[in-house]
């Protein structure tokens, strides 16, 4: 279908290979083994395909149809419709890795430049070409910190209400590397202030890695923590929600050493989990120890101002097992489409989306906590995500908003057995007025059937 | 003309983007919280989308163009995977749904699993690694937890041919394991002999890309595999060149025991101009307990008036997640496009034209530029950048020089086997006339190396910069059009 050659054209390549058939070129692989019968269905037409996808794709409900109040780490948001257009130009989505800087000017500047809008959004200096997601992100800040101190700190302290996933991902990372272990994040410490990570602090500890807003949508002032943190000489990480830094004090004020975050939530649809976008920014002083792609701006021979990748002497292909990482391919098209997304909102959309997933979030919150049998769990401030305490269990709850068209909040009691029957939710522009005073007269429903 | 950065297009209380007005009274912002500054642009729409349309004008892609970077797979990606991505169902799934509410999702994933097994003769499959180098770190962990399941704590050493792909090494390191370096014999084959000297009880295993990045089959292959297993050790295969096997043989059936897929390579999902990637990990039976999770399962077999119910399921001795969530899903769905248009007999034609092509350009080139592997190839084959009677032309001045006749380079100076490399992997996508047309500039650049040096080491002369001075960007080190604080 996509491969063009004529019968004849395949002959005359044959007879200047100086073979008879196809076949003959296979040669070296054993003969027991080759040309295998697959078992796999006879290909389809396109539009045969098309149908096909169509129907498995509306067997789906998903956020088109039904109502979102669902997040903990991917949200619902809109995407305009310009980010789109721009990242399918062939030129930008079928062009490879640019290795050739004559002729990936287009792809270099766009990474230079979403460099500098993540800099500038999280107060870093520097930002690389990205990572896979937010906990792949969070995974490789430990394996800078274990370079950084050449594997002599074994400890990474990590606060419990770090994304699970991205705790998960960091430890089956840190799994290679026999001395290093992951502590701190019990989960019965989530009401406990953060400073309460300072007992598992001491001079054996490469990093300390906290949330913002943390995973129940918390906001804390790190500053005191921070400064414990660097007492004892340990880098400090903050994962963040780089929405919320619309409206939010950025890490880079609070004394982070590296920012991770999940990009998704920057103009990237919601696709069942990916492709996301793996946002890693630190401080100057760091840049030779990071992983990843960077674009530095530099000349041609005419004197012009151009882009090439740079520092390459840390990476895989040139410093092969002695590199920071084995990262090659990234997140490019990603990192493109929230560049597109930042530079289209730019500082005032940006600070409105962000007001507007705030307030949003704080009406629906008020409300829900006034409900009969629901109640709030935590006092501190949030941004766009709240933990609810719920009359019964979750899953009955979820169920029953489900029957409304409602898609319920993430059920916490798997991660955190001592938040059973708690619910997180997560409001954004999205969710209008009309939706959220839905979902609370379907969650006062629940209460009195009981 | 340069096009400037969207810092310096940036016009102060300009907007690209309206939000509908708040529908609810505001709450109080949070004290002390609220960020004073944010330095982001002020651009219109039309700002933005000129801005972005004519930095796309300045790369070279597959749409327009030929790629043939060796080792990269860089062939044609399909204009129906974007479609079939972007429908609603599955762009707009949330993934910690109710699973009976992403029946479709979870059914696209198990039968992608299932095919991918099919194909690589693998009994588990795990869609989760992100790309190429995560399913090599995952297939690494993989060897590591099995051999430690088995109380085999004493083995510790990775063997790793030298025409190895970086990422192999910087995996080995990740993974905790010691990288043995294995020479390439006069063949092109791994050095059995030296193999065979580290066969021993601390052996881990072997990464083997096979085809190597030379674009031969290992002759040697079921020797080179039963010699590792007779030490008690693993074959990892990196699938980074499956372009060349598929649908023609299946690496579980040669032996291999762990191997990734690259999606975004042989399944033919765009490049991105950098990613994203798919790296799904096959393995052999002894291994499907370590894969990495959640899997796809069918938790509900069908009745006669239901479907199955597929739910997401952790193996038993997972080494844990590589990722939040599932994997690449987007890039999933485009590579199950692609395999149900194409299937068995489509993908066998993709091996077999991708070896056709590469053996018809290398039938074109071989005596003008010198082979050091003189074999049949298969997807790919790499050439000597270099003439003794004009020694200051080098790989790099032809690669440049390609781009002046309207093609993408091939790979250079990889693999490191090789001096002065140029690795060409035509792919299967490409017509004859194309690669006569690649194949004439070579020879013509052959030529001007003569009878013209200037000219080459002068090239590109007609793309949209020339040479660009990396040695200044690495020392000047401008990371950032916007600094902090200023």
């Amino acid at each position: 279908m996509f491969t063009p050659h004529t019968e004849q054209e395949v002959k005359e390549m044959l007879q200047a290979i100086g073979v008879k058939q196809i076949e003959d070129l296979f040669q070296d692989i054993p003969a027991q083994y080759r040309f295998p019968k697959l078992n796999i269905p006879e290909g389809l037409s396109e539009m045969e395909t098309v149908q096909q996808l169509q129907e498995m794709s509306e067997a789906n409900e998903s956020t088109n149809e039904l109502i979102c109040f669902l997040g903990a780490g991917a949200y619902h948001h809109y995407t305009p419709a310009a980010v789109d257009a721009l990242i399918r130009r062939g030129e930008f989505l079928t062009a490879y890795t640019p290795y050739q800087p004559e002729i990936s000017q287009g792809t270099l500047q766009a990474i230079f430049e979403y460099q500098s809008l993540i800099a500038a959004l999280t107060g870093m200096e520097v930002c690389n070409a990205s990572h896979y997601d937010g906990a792949t992100a969070l995974a490789e800040a430990g394996v800078m910190a274990y370079h950084h101190f050449r594997g002599k700190r074994c400890k990474f302290v990590v606060s419990p209400c770090v994304h699970p996933q991205y705790r998960q991902t960091l430890r089956t990372y840190m799994s290679g590397y026999d001395c290093m272990y992951v502590l701190g994040d019990q989960p019965e410490n989530v009401a406990e202030k953060p400073e309460s990570l300072a007992a598992f602090i001491d001079d054996e500890t490469a990093m300390v890695a906290v949330q913002y807003p943390d995973f129940f949508g918390r906001v804390y002032d790190y500053s005191a923590l921070e400064k414990i943190v660097h007492e004892r000489g340990a880098l400090f990480v903050v994962v963040v929600n780089p929405l919320s830094l619309g409206l939010l004090k950025p890490p880079g004020e609070f004394g982070a050493d590296v920012v991770v975050g999940e990009g998704q939530s920057l103009g990237l649809p919601l696709s069942f989990g990916g492709p996301y976008l793996g946002i890693f920014a630190t401080r100057q002083e760091y840049v030779r120890k990071i992983a990843g792609r960077l674009v530095g701006e530099t000349v041609d021979r005419d004197g012009r101002k151009g882009y090439v990748l740079t520092l390459t002497a840390r990476e895989q292909h040139i410093r092969r097992e002695k590199a920071t990482s084995n990262i090659c391919t990234n997140q490019g098209l990603m990192a493109l489409a929230s560049a597109i997304y930042l530079s289209l909102l730019g500082k005032h959309g940006l600070r409105q989306v962000a007001e507007l997933c705030y307030h949003k979030a704080h009406y629906a919150a008020k409300k829900i906590g006034q409900i009969p049998g629901y109640a709030l769990a935590f006092s501190e401030p949030f941004f766009h995500e709240f933990v609810v305490r719920c009359p019964q269990s979750v899953s009955e709850i979820n169920d029953h908003l489900l029957e409304h068209g409602i898609l319920g909040g993430y059920d916490l009691g798997a991660d955190y057995p001592m938040l059973k029957d708690h619910v997180l939710f997560a409001v954004t522009e999205m969710n209008t007025r009309e939706q959220i005073d839905a979902l609370c007269a379907a969650l006062e429903e629940v209460s009195h059937h009981d | 003309m340069t096009e400037p950065t969207v810092f310096e297009m940036s016009s102060p209380g300009r907007c690209g983007f309206k939000f509908p007005a708040p529908d609810v009274p505001a709450a109080p912002l949070p004290q002390g919280f609220v960020r004073q500054s944010l330095n982001l642009p002020e651009l219109s729409e039309v700002d933005v989308i000129r801005h972005f349309t004519h930095l796309s004008q300045l790369n070279y892609s597959i749409d327009g163009g030929f790629y043939p970077l060796g080792s990269c797979t860089m062939k044609y990606n399909p204009k129906v995977n974007e479609e079939t991505a972007r429908l609603p169902g599955f762009a707009h799934a949330h993934p910690l749904q109710p699973i009976e509410t992403v029946q479709g999702c979870l059914a696209l994933m198990f039968e992608l699993q299932e095919w991918l097994k099919e194909i690589g003769g693998f009994a588990g499959v795990s869609l989760q690694p992100s790309a190429g180098a995560q399913g090599e770190l995952t297939g690494v962990l993989i060897i590591r937890a099995y051999h430690r399941s088995r109380g085999d704590t004493r083995r510790n050493k990775m063997l790793l041919p030298d025409s190895a792909h970086g990422t192999n090494p910087a995996t080995t390191a990740m993974a905790g394991f010691e990288v043995i370096p294995l020479p390439t014999d006069a063949r092109g084959n791994v050095d059995l002999q030296v193999l065979l000297s580290h066969c021993d009880d601390t052996l881990a295993g072997l990464m083997l890309t096979n085809p190597n990045t030379l674009g031969l089959f290992d002759e040697n292959l079921l020797e080179v595999v039963e010699a590792v297993h007779k030490a008690g050790g693993l074959v990892y295969g990196d699938g980074a060149n499956l372009n060349a096997l598929v649908g023609v043989a299946r690496p579980g059936d040669l032996g291999i025991d762990v191997m990734h897929y690259n999606l975004h390579k042989t399944f033919s999902t765009p490049h991105g101009g950098g990613g994203p990637g798919s790296g799904p990990v096959g393995v052999a039976e002894h291994l499907v307990d370590f894969l990495p999770g959640p899997l796809v399962k069918i938790v509900e077999e069908a009745t006669e008036e239901m479907p199955p119910l597929y739910g997401l399921v952790m193996p038993p001795y997972t080494i844990g997640r590589v990722k939040s969530f599932y994997g690449q899903f987007g890039v999933l769905v485009r590579a199950y496009t692609y395999i149900n248009m194409l299937g068995p007999d489509g993908l066998r034609k993709v091996a077999e034209y991708a070896v056709l092509n590469a053996n018809y350009l290398l039938s074109k080139l071989k005596g003008k530029y010198s082979l050091p592997y003189d074999r049949v190839c298969m997807h790919e084959f790499v050439l000597e950048g270099k003439w003794d009677d004009c020694p200051e032309i080098h790989a790099l001045d032809i690669a440049k020089r390609l781009m002046d006749y309207g093609f993408h380079p091939p790979t250079n100076y990889f693999p490191l086997i090789v001096h002065e490399a140029l690795m060409i992997e035509p792919t299967e996508t490409e017509s004859k006339q194309t690669l006569d047309a690649f194949a004439d500039a070579l020879l013509k650049i052959a030529e001007e190396a003569r009878a013209n040096p200037q000219v080459l080491k002068d090239a590109p002369h007609s793309t949209p910069v020339r040479r660009l001075d990396e040695v200044k960007a690495a020392r000047d080190l401008v990371l950032c059009c916007w600094t902090p604080g200023q």
